[in-house]
């Protein structure tokens, strides 16, 4: 099934001009798995090209090798303008190239102004004793002027909105790419920009980099978000298990040709979501949540269910969790488990406690665990005050019920003594799920539960998250692993724009058509 | 060994303040290694002992008390002000001076929390602002003539020779002791301290714990402002500076034995009475009172880098 789509040269580009950037026989290797497979990209000048794939594609290590950030394996060759340039490149090299990277979370410091962020790179670089405010003021009024952008420079970054952000980050990418004096006219890497970006600001976006462009420099726009490549790009490349598995005249490409490229088969004609089966009675209702960038999500499920929330980044679904635990403002919202209603603006986690709901979240160094506390002081954090005794607290007991616990959960090392920090991620994760299992919900809220937990932890994972919904427990889980929700859930949700888009329900869940629905958003 | 590595770091503090007294009672056998002497270090030490552990609650749920010392001078001045100028009963003085202290702990608390600032920063703005108003309401004078039943109960009646205020504090010491290691409250101002997030996801209500902790800090404060007023029958406007450091010194220190790695109340105690130990000691060598500020702020430093060390290894141990 490994259909390699690949559309020739574009007819009228004159051959004659060296691509701004062309690598080739490009490959990397982590412990023996190859991320890059002799992978091939060329960028016209003057083109915005794309980049797409899906997590683990090998987009990213294509982008780090660029930035000098991880050397290529022997035998890998890279071209800016027809000079050939010796791989790997240094940190930072990539500057003498005339490259520029705007990264996703932009690099702008945001107590500092824009002027000032707009300056950090050359400040940090070179020794300027007397700064000219006065004159780089005018000078970036006059920059953000000629690209059409309004942006004061003494505005606070933290206080402008999150496009003017990225903008900004951009224009900042431009002017240190023009500083340069090297071959070329420039290649502006955009690595996912746009993901928190609200839809209707994107365009702003597009419209500074085809002014960019315009200019003679390019860019690379690596992207999740298919309608986005085809609004922006001229062509694109796609990666999948590190080989390019197609190459793309944009205009040319319907939206099915590049979701087929990226997921790595074609489906037939979508099959018609399966008519909604009788379920069982009702265990858990959220109606109408908003809150964060989730809009009017309403769930209702049957005890014993596992309903999996996913999408691409940026698209809210793993803030539900978190929403109707009471962990995260919500703007309004109403929540029903087992009879019990609550206005979910009035969540607390403690609430969320008492009525049987529990959280594992998937920030484990900061929300799951506390490191440096033993193993027993972790399992016991909830149950100390209510299930344990409050006063002249029984400790030795309390080790000794942490260790029947650990072991029921196969925490190794057995020591529930030691800090949580000296155990392997995948154990840590046990003493968590044991840590909220032994309070017995009635619905479990995961994020991301198997994220940094080697295969063996995963499978115990699953097997006790199994136990619980045999057992009647509903379980939430919010991930980004298609695979891991297609083997543990009857129903997936796919959230595009803080949105439900898509159900996947029984036998319509594969890996596969999870990727198809999240790339394919709301069309 | 690594058995050995433990009980080193649970009691290095300890045999190195015996040996201190030792290497003193060598040099200084007939003015150093005497009874008078040693109740006196005993009991006169016993306020900055009750800072001490008013610090450790609120630094073990991660916040810091810098205005702990200056609630000290407020409150030995309010017994002063109202039972010396005022006629106030000593009974009532007390009490009000101690309700003071719990007051400005809840100001500090809700300051830190509603508002998110840091507690360094909310601390050190409210304990200027004491210092100022305990200077104002004082007239910047030292009032003595406060009723002796006060000293009496403080200072004067001993038992065993050692004046009853020692006992106060090893009182409170064991009441920290119990509070932070057997009861469920204490293991949630760990839990908030140690990792805030995983506390308020563990349902834990982290605001209201914080809270608390500064309103025992104040109130440990206010105490320690009665003893002093005890201890000296009378009350300065600028005593408290001088309990700031040594506090947050022997804090840190304490923090590096005992139960190594936490802030805990016997750690503490010893940490007041090592560094009082070598002060007196060095006195007594001939050295002048510069000696004090060098060796307070050179213990601080050093007991920062010892606790530093003993959590590193600890993350690194297994």
């Amino acid at each position: 099934m490994e259909t390699a789509l690949t559309v020739a040269h574009p007819e009228g580009a004159p051959a004659v001009r060296p691509a701004a950037l062309h690598v080739w026989n490009l490959s990397k290797t982590f412990g023996g798995q190859k991320a890059l497979d002799n992978a091939t990209l060329e960028v016209a000048q003057g083109e915005v090209h794309g980049l797409l794939g899906q997590n683990g594609s090998g987009k990213s290590t294509l982008i780090k090798v660029l930035a000098g950030f991880h050397p290529p394996d022997a035998g890998s060759r890279m071209q800016i303008c027809g000079a050939e340039v010796p791989l790997p490149l240094a940190p930072g090299a990539f500057r003498q190239h005339r490259m520029s990277f705007v990264h996703q979370h932009l690099g702008l410091v945001p107590s500092l102004t824009v002027l000032e962020n707009l300056l950090i790179g050359r400040l940090a670089e070179r020794h300027v004793w007397a700064i000219n405010w006065m004159a780089e003021r005018r000078r970036a009024i006059r920059r953000f002027e000629s690209f059409g952008i309004a942006l004061d420079p003494d505005n606070r970054v933290a206080d402008l909105a999150p496009v003017q952000r990225a903008l900004l980050a951009i224009v900042r990418a431009v002017d240190e790419m023009g500083e340069e004096t090297g071959a070329g006219n420039g290649l502006l890497v955009l690595d996912e920009p746009t993901p928190f970006l609200p839809k209707r600001d994107v365009e702003q976006l597009f419209r500074l980099v085809r002014q960019v462009t315009a200019k003679g420099a390019s860019a690379i726009f690596v992207s999740h978000d298919v309608d986005e490549v085809m609004e922006i790009t001229d062509r694109a490349t796609v990666l999948r298990d590190g080989r390019v598995v197609a190459s793309l005249m944009t205009p040319m490409a319907s939206k099915t040709d590049f979701i087929e490229a990226i997921v790595g088969r074609r489906l037939a004609v979508a099959p018609p979501p399966a008519p909604p089966q009788a379920r069982g009675r009702k265990h858990f209702m959220v109606h109408d949540l908003s809150g964060g960038s989730v809009e009017g999500f309403s769930l209702d499920a049957g005890p014993g269910e596992v309903v999996g929330l996913t999408g691409l980044i940026g698209s809210g679904y793993d803030e539900i969790p978190y929403l109707i635990y009471g962990a995260k403002k919500v703007d309004r919202g109403t929540f029903d488990l087992a009879g019990r209603g609550i206005d979910l603006t009035e969540m607390t986690p403690s609430a969320a406690i008492v009525r049987g709901i529990v959280l594992i979240p998937a920030d484990r160094g900061v929300a799951g665990v506390i490191g440096q506390l033993p193993v027993s002081d972790n399992v016991t954090m909830p149950t100390i005050g209510s299930t344990v005794r409050r006063w002249m607290l029984d400790r030795r007991g309390m080790v000794t019920r942490a260790r029947a616990i650990g072991e029921r959960f196969e925490v190794r090392p057995t020591d529930p003594t030691l800090p949580i920090a000296s155990l392997s991620g995948g154990n840590q994760q046990k003493v968590v799920l044991a840590k909220w299992l032994q309070m017995k919900p009635k619905l479990i809220l995961l994020d991301e539960p198997t994220q940094g937990v080697d295969i063996g932890a995963r499978q115990t994972v699953f097997r006790h998250i199994a136990t619980a919904a045999a057992a009647g427990v509903a379980v939430i889980c919010a991930s980004s692993d298609y695979e891991q929700l297609a083997a543990i859930c009857s129903r997936v949700l796919i959230f595009v724009g803080g949105r439900v888009v898509a159900t996947l329900e029984g036998a319509a869940i594969s890996k596969e058509a999870i990727a198809e629905r999240s790339l394919g958003g709301a069309g | 060994m690594t058995i050995f590595v433990r009980r080193a770091e649970q009691f290095g503090l300890i045999v190195v303040w015996l040996a201190l007294i030792a290497v003193f009672g060598v040099l200084r056998p007939d003015t150093f290694l005497t009874w008078p002497n040693f109740s006196t270090i005993l009991g006169s030490q016993a306020v900055l002992v009750v800072v001490t552990l008013g610090l450790i609650i609120p630094l073990t749920a991660n916040d810091f008390d810098l205005s702990i010392a200056f609630v000290m001078t407020l409150a030995s001045m309010t017994v002063a002000v109202l039972n010396v100028n005022y006629g106030v009963g000593i009974g009532w003085a007390i009490l009000a001076a101690l309700a003071l202290g719990c007051v400005v702990g809840v100001i500090n608390g809700l300051l830190i929390t509603v508002f998110r600032i840091h507690s360094l920063i909310v601390t050190l703005g409210t304990g200027t602002f004491l210092h100022g108003f305990t200077l104002w309401i004082s007239d910047s004078m030292t009032i003595s003539g406060i009723s002796p039943s006060l000293m009496n109960g403080v200072i004067v009646d001993r038992l065993f020779g050692i004046p009853l205020e020692f006992y106060y504090a090893i009182g409170l010491a064991l009441a920290i002791w119990y509070l932070l290691d057997y009861t469920a409250l204490g293991r949630r101002i760990l839990f908030v301290g140690r990792g805030r997030e995983v506390a308020r996801l563990s349902g834990i209500n982290t605001d209201r714990i914080r809270i608390a902790c500064m309103v025992v800090s104040g109130f440990f404060g206010a105490l320690a402002g009665v003893l002093y007023a005890g201890t000296q029958g009378a009350a300065d406007p600028v005593s408290g500076i001088s309990y700031q450091l040594p506090a947050f010194a022997a804090a840190f220190l304490g923090s590096t034995s005992i139960v190594p790695g936490r802030f805990n109340p016997w750690g503490s105690t010893v940490a007041v009475y090592f560094l009082v130990t070598g002060i007196t000691g060095l006195v007594f060598l001939g050295f002048s009172s510069f000696i004090q500020e060098m060796f307070y702020g050179g213990a601080l430093v050093v007991a920062v880098c010892l606790s530093q060390l003993v959590r590193g290894r600890q993350e690194q141990q297994f």
